[in-house]
């Protein structure tokens, strides 16, 4: 999966997609995953760094990544 | 050289919705809870279960004196009654009966667990439209005030006093136009038509029967006091009039229930707490009404209340946990929660207020709140802003002492445990969570269905 290259993202997690004028903000782990995905990071890789730097279990995680991914094709900022 | 890890809070994207803000503004923030009394939720849970029913002696106390200090700074005469129904744990009952209320009872059940609460008989008011003949014998025997709801009692009530020669205390039961819609005219006899006088004739006309008040329940969760001003003139006017035809003196007025607590009703604009009236609102309006009424200062009636929720909804607590975190087809959040509506009874009413125990960071998301039952009308709250919570985190529901412990169904799951958090803050079981085998005590099954 990878973020629309339009996409602009700031350092405090605010987004904004040009194509359909839509504003979206995400906090920081959302925001972490964002970044991760912007550097060509897959879902597995992303799970593993977020992992290393958040205090949380594995199930939670994935569960809760899975969720992120699915809300990002939701709102249509993914390209294939 | 270890790192320690940041604290983790489920991602979320939000749309943001430029514009006009729509009529309920910014969502509101609610602040986490994690103690209650001194005894934290997450030890509480661990001790007791989850979910689990707290209720607060210190909360259920100063509340209970606020209204009788509301009553008696304004009228010289009040008696409160706890009104069972709202919450009929015994130890709840022991608290209000010490704190020197009377019972309020309207079933026979109910009026065994009064006695055996140790209320005296003549202090247990009977009230409700199920009376049987065996409760109303037990009820005259123990002087007890019967307040008669229809005619088809008043003759079985004649005709006990008639056959056993003994006297009964009685009330009648009025119902009137008090300006609420709709009118609430299924309790008692009704005051415009006639038919509440011709009841009090025909009661007059019975020498064991000695009529010594009258009551009135205009409705539930009234939020305009000056209907209770109207009831107040009105059941004033009518007992004067009794004096004046009868030269019966009625010793009390009953102005029933129904006074708000601080909860929020479905639909409401505003919020509960800050909305609804205040205890003083009511206590002005009913007591303004009977003194300014022409009552002679010395025959003053007795002003009883019954009030129940209004009393006991803030010392009560909902102790919950998340079971799962859920996205909707919608892409709404949304939460399946440890107690459904069976438990939370009052979900159907009121949009509670809903608390998480932990701190949680500025994000918050709008989503819905389920129950654990398998039924699509399992729902706690249709919209709530709460921060992203996640599987095992904890929640408390606000304001939940009416109503729930009685109203509470065993339908999927069982009932939870009801603890009592002593004016000392030590907790204790007042009721014990509900097993299978409770459950299964009570059926039977046939020879022919126990083999093979």
């Amino acid at each position: 999966m990878k973020i629309k290259q339009n996409i602009a993202i700031s350092e405090s997690g605010f987004l904004f997609d040009p194509a359909t004028g839509h504003s979206f903000t995400t906090n920081p782990s959302g925001l972490r995953i964002m970044q991760l995905l912007r550097e060509g990071k897959n879902k597995s890789t992303i799970l593993e760094q977020l992992a290393q730097e958040f205090d949380t279990e594995h199930d939670t995680l994935e569960r809760d990544v899975n969720d992120y991914l699915n809300m990002l094709n939701y709102f249509k900022l993914t390209q294939s | 050289m270890a790192t320690s890890k940041k604290p983790y809070e489920r991602p979320v994207i939000q749309r943001l919705n430029a514009g006009v803000t729509g009529k309920f503004g910014q969502p509101s923030v609610t602040a986490s809870v994690s103690n209650i009394d001194g005894n934290s939720v997450d030890a509480l849970i661990q001790q007791f279960g989850s979910p689990l029913f707290v209720i607060s002696e210190n909360t259920l106390t100063k509340t209970y004196r606020d209204a009788e200090r509301a009553f008696t700074n304004r009228y010289p005469k009040v008696q409160l009654a706890w009104s069972y129904k709202t919450n009929y744990l015994d130890a709840v009952c022991r608290i209000y009966h010490r704190l020197g209320a009377w019972a309020e009872v309207v079933s026979g059940f109910e009026y065994e667990k009064a006695l055996a609460n140790g209320v005296e008989g003549s202090k247990i008011i009977f009230n409700g439209p199920g009376k049987s003949a065996a409760e109303l014998e037990k009820a005259i025997h123990n002087q007890s005030l019967i307040h008669i709801d229809h005619a088809d009692e008043f003759y079985v009530l004649r005709e006990l006093v008639q056959q056993n020669g003994q006297s009964a205390r009685v009330a009648i039961r009025v119902n009137m136009d008090c300006g609420i819609y709709p009118q609430w005219d299924r309790f008692g006899f009704n005051l415009e038509n006639g038919e509440a006088f011709n009841m009090i004739e025909q009661i007059c006309s019975v020498d064991e029967m000695h009529l010594e008040g009258l009551h009135c329940h205009i409705g539930t969760f009234v939020l305009s006091t000056q209907s209770y001003s109207i009831a107040a003139a009105k059941m004033s006017q009518l007992a004067l009039q009794i004096k004046k035809q009868f030269s019966i003196t009625i010793k009390y007025l009953d102005l029933g229930g129904g006074f708000a607590s601080k909860n929020t009703l479905k639909g409401s604009f505003l919020q509960g707490q800050d909305a609804n009236p205040s205890i003083d609102k009511y206590a002005e309006a009913i007591c303004s009404a009977i003194l300014k009424s022409g009552f002679n200062e010395n025959e003053l009636p007795l002003l009883i209340l019954e009030s129940g929720r209004a009393l006991i909804d803030e010392s009560g607590y909902l102790l919950g946990s998340v079971l799962s975190h859920k996205r909707l087809g919608d892409g709404r959040s949304a939460l399946i929660l440890d107690f459904g509506v069976n438990v939370l009874f009052t979900a159907f009413w009121y949009d509670h207020k809903i608390s998480t125990t932990q701190v949680h960071g500025q994000w918050q998301e709008d989503m819905v709140l389920y129950g654990p039952l398998c039924m699509n009308i399992d729902v706690v709250r249709e919209h709530i802003t709460l921060p992203p919570l996640n599987k095992g985190d904890k929640v408390v529901v606000h304001n939940t002492g009416a109503y729930n412990m009685t109203q509470w169904m065993q339908f999927i799951s069982m009932r939870p445990a009801v603890v009592l958090i002593d004016r000392n803050e030590k907790p204790h079981t007042i009721r014990l969570r509900e097993t299978t085998a409770t459950i299964q005590a009570q059926e039977k099954i046939p020879n022919h269905l126990t083999h093979g």
